[in-house]
Formats: C-alpha cells, structure tokens, sequence
C-alpha cells in the first residue's frame, strides 16, 4: 500500500527527569525535534538525546512493540513509546506539547526507567509462572485441544511492559496487590490443561488477602494494555473459575460476597444491598448476620447504618426487607437463573477469540474458559 | 423525549435522593420516563464474574423489556455502573448473533427477545449528545457561578472507552467538566476525578477501599473543591455515606459533600436543594446549600 509522504515537523516533547542518585527533585526538561508525524515518541527521545541531551534516560529495545521495554506514560496514559505515532500524542496533548512520564506505581531508576524487578517480576514470580506437572512424561508430545490453547493465547500475547501495573489503581493504595499483569500469568497456567496443580493455585490465589479479591474491577489495566489482554478480564476467569466452578471459600469474603449477590438478585430481582454486608462476611443467608465475623462488622459499621437512617438516607422498611420486582417477573427471572445454572458447564463467550460478526465471514462458536463449553453450534434462527 | 427508564437498585435502595431527583428534573428537561419497574438488577459486574451467561440473560431481559416502550427513543440509567455492567453485556449480545440467539432462547418463556442495537444511555450522555448543553444552557434558572465542583465520573463509565463508545468524536470521559461548565459552575480538575472509589471492594479490603475513597475526596479539598458530582451511586455509597470512616483511614477531616447528578443539574435548573433530597446526604452539603441561599439573596 503506497503511502503518503509526510515531510518532517516539529514537535516538542516535555521529559520527566528525575535521579534519585543526584538527591535534587524531579523536574520537566523540553526539547523540540523534527521528525515525520507518523514517527514514534520513542524516535522523538531517541533525537533528543542524540541531539541535546546524552543523559536522559529511556529503555528500548526493538523498537517494534514486541519487546515491552518501552513502558512509558504519554500524557498520562500508559503506552510503548515506540507504539506511539508523533502526531497522535500531539493531538492528545494538553496544550500541543507531548508529555512522558516514567511508569507508575514502580520505583524509578533514572528519568523514564523504572525498576521493574522490584515491583513486576516479582509479582510474576509470586504466581509460579511454570507449568507444574510431575507426573511421568509422555512418549511424544502433551496432544492438547486446541480451543483450550487459543483460550489462553490472550494471556499469552503479554509482553510484559508493565503498562497495566503502571495504572493499577487496587496497587495505588495496596501496593502488595498482585497485580494485573501476575494474574494475567495466572491464569495462562490456570488455563492450560497440561497444569496439575490448576485448584492449588487457585486457592492460594483465592486465599491470599492481595490475591484475585483485592482488584477493584477498575478497568485501567483493561484500557492501558497495548496487546489486548484485557488482564482484569483474566481475573474475573479466575474468579469464576475458583468460586463457581471449584467452590473455594476464601477468607476474604470474596467468594461470599459474589454468591450473595448472585442470590439475593435471584430472590428479590433487585439488589438488597441491606442484606450485603452480612452475608459477605458472615455466610450467604439470612442467618449471616448472627455469625461472629459479620457482628464484628456490623458493629463497626453501626455509626454509619445509624447516621444513613437518621438521616432518611435509608428507608428502613427497604433496610429490613429490600426492594423486589413484582412476583410474576420475579419467577421470569428466577427461570433465567434454573435455567442457566443447570447446564452442565458454564458457557463463556471470549470475544477476544471469536471476534464480532462483521469482522468475520461465517459466526464462528465461541470459547471457553476453565470448565466452561463452547456455545452450541446449532441454536434456533438468529434474531438478526 | 421519552425514554425507557432504568433507574438501578441503589437509586431506589440505600441513596433514594438520586432517583426522586432524577423524577424532579426530568420535567423540566421535557424528558419523560417510563420506568422499566419490571426489569432486574444488572449484577453490577459481580453476576458476570460468577456467571458470564447469566449476567448477559439478566441484561438481555431489561433490554427486552426496554424495546417493548412504544415510542421510547432510548434506554437511559442514572448508574456509571449499571451502565458499565450492561455495556458489557451488550457487548457480547451484540457481536455473535449465535450467542444472542442462545440467550433469547432463554428469554422465550417470558415472551421476550432481544434484537441487536439498542441504545442504552447514562443521564450524563443523553444530556450531552440528546438535549446538547447549548439547549441546556439556555435554560439554566440559577447558573452556578462561582460554585466549584469537582467531577466524580466512577470506572463504570469512562473505562474501557471501547466498549463506551468514547473516541475523539465522542468524548464522553470528559462531559462532567462541560455539563458544570454549561451550568456556570467552576470545574475542580483533581488528581482522583476519573479513579476508583474504592466500593467494589469494600467488603473484601475494607481498608484499601477507604483508603482510595480518602485519598480522592481530600484531593478534591486540596484543589479547593466545594463539593464534587457523580453519576455513580455507588461511588456516592463510599464517598458519602462512607466518608466518615475514610476520614478515620486517611486521618484527616474532609467533610466534602457529593452531589448526584440530577442533583446539580435541578439546582441549576432552579430547584431547591431540600425537595433534590440534599439533606439526606450523610455528609451534609453545607457549602452547596449556602451558596444556593447566597445567590437567592443576592438575586432579591
């Protein structure tokens, strides 16, 4: 495809430079270069420091978006440096002038370097990122399906940038969180059915307090990955995979709380959100309430309960019994819920895989995750 | 207009002022509301990670129910949740007409089916892109002049701007500084505006999720807030009714009052804070009722 010729322009790109060596603060450091629009940022460093200023600092490597050394923040969105077109940064920019920063929620080494071993690696490592299989090898080759192995090629097209760390806002305030791009690993492993040890990691995982749980389904790591592997995604698959398929009870409420939920929607239609923090903590019934982890609970949440009441913020005949639907589309719902929860696996539609109607000639059927099926082949006329 | 109206559960639960508001300014917006009253909760993202299927029948239903509205132009909620969870589920309905079919085989029972392409939008997006703020503008009874308001847009509804449909044509991530902006208020920029509140894991981390609402209401202080607005009342459960024990978390006071939606557009609409329900807010918005008895004053 032949393409246009675009002659070289300005642009001024303002750098975060910081050394902690040097004990003085960060600062902003500006420089304008020239270069064709449709270069990259990273291009547009790269002649910076070539030009004006050997000492700043930026990693890269293959300059292709494959490598993931490049993980920068460009006017405070995560991206790769080298994935980032010139032009596009610029119309995105403030006020004309592209900003980069270095990565968040890591420390940093010097200018737009952070160390990643501290914060990234070391939360891969925590998930055993191997498969764990001991048992005798076969003669030839593991003969997997090959749906299960394109179910986990999207966990496996991570290049381990580090962008979805950057913005993981569950890290910002609980820096032990595992992380997105961890439990992304996760569950390549969880997913793979070579892995012995799928349920082991999943209680751990389940278990530990900076585990599955601790994601505040925040979305950032969805939009910061430049690979499309929608890592929170991958974390709620664990999730299913490990409270409605292997029904592992964590102490972190975290299984309660989905299965509470999940019930009282099924008995009122609406949320009884009353009713939400005793059975998170103390047992999905209505008897959860008298358990001693959910007394505790309530009692410190007494003031608030007390000011949100006094205040007629809270109706308390809605305290007490919730809100519902009226009884013949509460039974319509109930059916969704017999109906759906009876099949014998889960059906899980991956979009990552099956792609969307008009990008495709034929609908293909769709994947699958953990114990989940494919979508029958032959259902009833379309509806389009 | 008329719209299919999905008022969520919170709206009608635990922050009751967000839809009696909502009822309030919809008339003066010659907006009418037919309440989807026999629609299900949406599973506010939790169903889908205990069942995908069942979340996408759950929403595909209110979907139905909501394509049934003779003469309704579109879906609208009052929720950034209800609008994330359900995008999501429209996402999937809307690619795979397999996939739809396998779930209105579901919903055949009850009579009901969903046909590809329906338009689902927050508050915030029909007051935009269906009533335009020029429109809107023009029919501010009290501008809020000199009233600094910080946005609160809650995850739901700016992330992943894919699925929302928000590209440089569409800049939904960024309506809440032009609606305070068209209504003459001050927009507060703060570090936390497009951030987590914290709620989604306030039962599992309860301190991580106080931490993050703290930390953002006293990023609001800190740039002069008033008060902030939000089209989340979920958001508004852990910065407001919360906000006593995220003070305890982050050890410092901020008494910041957060307003729904509707709320601010009313008050702008000259609608007095009482009958938009204000004093049923937890931290009590003070700063927002003086300022509105100032401006009478001061119109007298």
């Amino acid at each position: 495809m032949a393409e246009t010729h675009r002659p070289p322009e300005q642009f001024t790109l303002r750098l975060r430079r910081y050394d902690p060596e040097s004990g003085d603060a960060p600062y902003w450091d500006e420089h304008t270069i020239e270069l064709e629009p449709h270069r990259s940022v990273l291009e547009g460093i790269l002649q910076a420091k070539a030009k004006f200023d050997g000492s700043i600092g930026i990693r890269c490597s293959c300059r292709a978006a494959i490598c993931g050394s490049c993980g920068v923040r460009i006017n405070g969105e995560p991206g790769l440096a080298c994935h980032t077109h010139l032009d596009h940064a610029r119309a995105y920019a403030k006020d004309g002038v592209i900003e980069v920063e270095p990565m968040g929620n890591m420390p940093v080494i010097k200018d737009m370097i952070v160390d990643m071993d501290a914060v990234h690696w070391k939360k891969v490592k925590r998930v055993t990122p191997w498969l764990l299989n001991e048992g005798p090898q076969p003669e030839r080759e593991h003969i997997v399906p090959r749906e299960s192995m394109v179910d986990i090629t999207q966990t496996m097209a991570c290049i381990q940038c580090g962008a979805c760390v950057s913005d993981c806002l569950a890290m910002e305030v609980d820096p032990g969180f595992i992380g997105p791009a961890a439990l992304a690993k996760a569950y390549r492993f969880v997913g793979d059915p070579r892995d012995e040890e799928q349920r082991e990691r999943l209680i751990d995982l389940s278990q530990d307090p900076l585990g599955i749980y601790d994601c505040t389904h925040c979305f950032k790591c969805v939009q910061a990955c430049p690979k499309d592997v929608n890592p929170m995604g991958q974390i709620m698959r664990l999730r299913r995979i490990a409270g409605s398929d292997q029904k592992i009870v964590d102490q972190n409420n975290g299984h309660r709380h989905e299965e509470t939920i999940t019930t009282l929607i099924k008995g009122y239609g609406l949320l009884h959100e009353a009713e939400m923090l005793p059975r998170s903590y103390g047992g999905n019934s209505w008897f959860g309430k008298f358990h001693p982890a959910a007394g505790k609970e309530l009692l410190s949440s007494l003031p608030v309960v007390l000011r949100a009441l006094v205040k007629r913020k809270v109706n308390p005949k809605i305290a007490m019994f919730g809100h519902k639907i009226p009884r013949q589309d509460l039974n319509a719902v109930k059916k969704i819920y017999e109906k759906v929860e009876s099949r014998p696996t889960r059906y899980e539609l991956n979009l990552y895989v099956t792609g969307y109607d008009e990008d495709v000639e034929e609908p293909v059927a769709s994947v699958v995750a953990g114990n989940a099926q494919s979508v029958p082949q032959s259902t009833e006329g379309s509806t389009n | 207009m008329k719209v299919a109206y999905w008022p969520g559960c919170v709206s009608r639960g635990f922050t009751p002022e967000l839809h009696g508001s909502m009822a309030k300014v919809a008339p003066l917006l010659d907006i009418e509301l037919v309440e989807l009253d026999r629609a299900n909760c949406c599973g506010c993202g939790v169903i889908a990670e205990h069942n995908q299927e069942l979340a996408d029948t759950l929403n595909a239903r209110t979907f139905a129910l909501a394509q049934q509205v003779q003469g309704a132009e579109l879906m609208m909620n009052i929720c950034s949740t209800c609008q994330g969870a359900q995008s999501e589920c429209q996402e999937r309905l809307d690619a795979n007409a397999q996939y739809r079919a396998h779930v209105n085989e579901t919903l055949a029972g009850e009579g009901l089916s969903y046909e590809k392409g329906l338009t689902n939008k927050n508050f915030l997006w029909l007051l935009v892109e269906e009533i335009g703020l020029d429109k809107l503008r023009s029919m501010v009874k009290r501008p809020l002049t000199n009233l600094k308001v910080g946005p609160f847009y809650g995850c739901y509804i700016v992330r992943p701007r894919n699925r929302l449909g928000i590209d440089s044509e569409n800049q939904r991530d960024q309506y809440l500084e032009r609606l305070i902006d068209a209504l003459g208020g001050t927009v507060i920029e703060y570090a936390g505006m497009r951030k987590c509140c914290g709620f989604p894991i306030i039962t599992m981390n309860k301190e991580a999720s106080l931490k993050q609402a703290g930390m953002h209401l006293g990023d609001a202080l800190d740039a002069d807030a008033d008060c902030l607005v939000t089209p989340c009342p979920l958001c508004h459960l852990n910065l407001d009714m919360q906000q006593p024990l995220a003070e305890k978390v982050v050890g410092r006071e901020l008494q910041m009052p957060v307003l729904h939606l509707p709320q601010l557009v009313g008050l702008a609409l000259g609608l007095e804070p009482k009958e938009l329900g204000m004093s049923r807010h937890v931290v009590k918005p003070t700063s927002v009722i003086d300022w509105s008895s100032a401006v009478v004053g001061a119109a007298a």
